[in-house]
């Protein structure tokens, strides 16, 4: 039989209980607030059975420039066999801007945290890659932050 | 050109210039270099309902080296900014290049860190075409009215660009 969603909170809390810092939802989806430290062990319960949350949707970031921990990553898994969302959410500080990367848990990672990388500058510890993905070489600073110049360029080639 | 018709074998004055003028015209090679949505509507213009070869410019190459006409069609990002001057550069001479749409012209609604803020600050343009995209109509009309530059160009094509 399925498990409940309620019971996989419950099961969350008991198991990562010192980790878990607030548990809130929003437009029916979860969201879990926890300690960048976690996040590969919890990844980690809730890929392998009964759990089964075998697919990372989406991974990102939000600069909220001014505040002590900056950024927040956001990550959003998936239960084919539950049909259920979970979305977590971890605040790093600006001086300290690491997190563990997901790729050896999830192929599709590798990705999304170059574009995480190129954007906000954030560091993936044990990325096979961790290279910029959409910005050139030679581009310098990290677009997305709150910080960079609204109009800045930075050409590749000298305009006419 | 005057042509009087009698019926008796005739026969045509004309300059030089304005004879080459006629041929480049009609004989328009395109090279479109479609990066953005601006290619559906390039699409539905050069595709049977608008037709751009009724106006002898509907010729598609697909090389810029065989091409006289490079339509930049759509978004240019500063990281591909120096494939199109590289594009630009293959292109035979003549050649003439028109901006399509809002995006190829000024950098549209794109006023930030990635796109270059109209393809003129990378290659020479002849034509700008505005509208977000533009209507087939307004594709014909630009390049009628590019058409009617080439008519006064003449031989001397490569000096006067340099003057520009």
């Amino acid at each position: 039989m399925a498990i409940s969603k309620e019971k996989i909170l419950e099961d969350l809390k008991q198991k990562f209980s010192d980790n878990i810092l607030d548990m809130t939802a929003q437009f029916g989806d979860d969201i879990i607030h926890i300690k960048k430290e976690a996040l590969q062990d919890i990844v980690n319960f809730l890929k392998e059975d009964p759990y089964a949350f075998t697919m990372l949707l989406d991974l990102t970031c939000v600069d909220y420039q001014g505040e002590e921990e900056r950024f927040e990553m956001v990550y959003h898994l998936f239960s084919l066999s539950l049909n259920l969302r979970l979305r977590f959410k971890a605040r790093l500080k600006q001086n300290d801007c690491k997190i563990v990367s997901l790729t050896p848990i999830f192929k599709n990672a590798n990705w999304l945290e170059r574009e995480v990388y190129d954007m906000f500058g954030v560091h993936f510890e044990g990325h096979p890659y961790l290279r910029r993905l959409f910005m050139y070489d030679g581009f310098e600073g990290h677009p997305l932050r709150k910080d960079y110049p609204l109009r800045k360029q930075q050409p590749k080639i000298d305009l006419r | 050109m005057k042509h009087k018709k009698d019926g008796k074998v005739g026969f045509i004055t004309t300059t030089f210039n304005s004879m080459l003028g006629w041929g480049r015209k009609f004989s328009l090679y395109q090279y479109p270099f479609i990066t953005a949505c601006c290619g559906m509507e390039y699409m539905s213009a050069a595709c049977a309902h608008y037709d751009l070869d009724r106006f002898g410019m509907g010729w598609t190459r697909f090389t810029p080296r065989q091409a006289d006409m490079l339509l930049v069609v759509g978004t240019i990002s500063h990281k591909e900014a120096p494939v199109l001057r590289t594009v630009y550069d293959q292109m035979t001479e003549p050649k003439w290049v028109v901006a399509f749409g809002a995006c190829a012209v000024s950098g549209g609604i794109y006023d930030n860190y990635a796109v270059v803020q109209g393809i003129d600050r990378i290659i020479p343009v002849d034509v700008y075409i505005p509208g977000c995209p533009p209507r087939p109509e307004t594709i014909i009309n630009a390049l009628i009215k590019l058409q009617e530059k080439i008519q006064k160009e003449g031989h001397e094509w490569r000096f006067q660009k340099k003057k520009s």
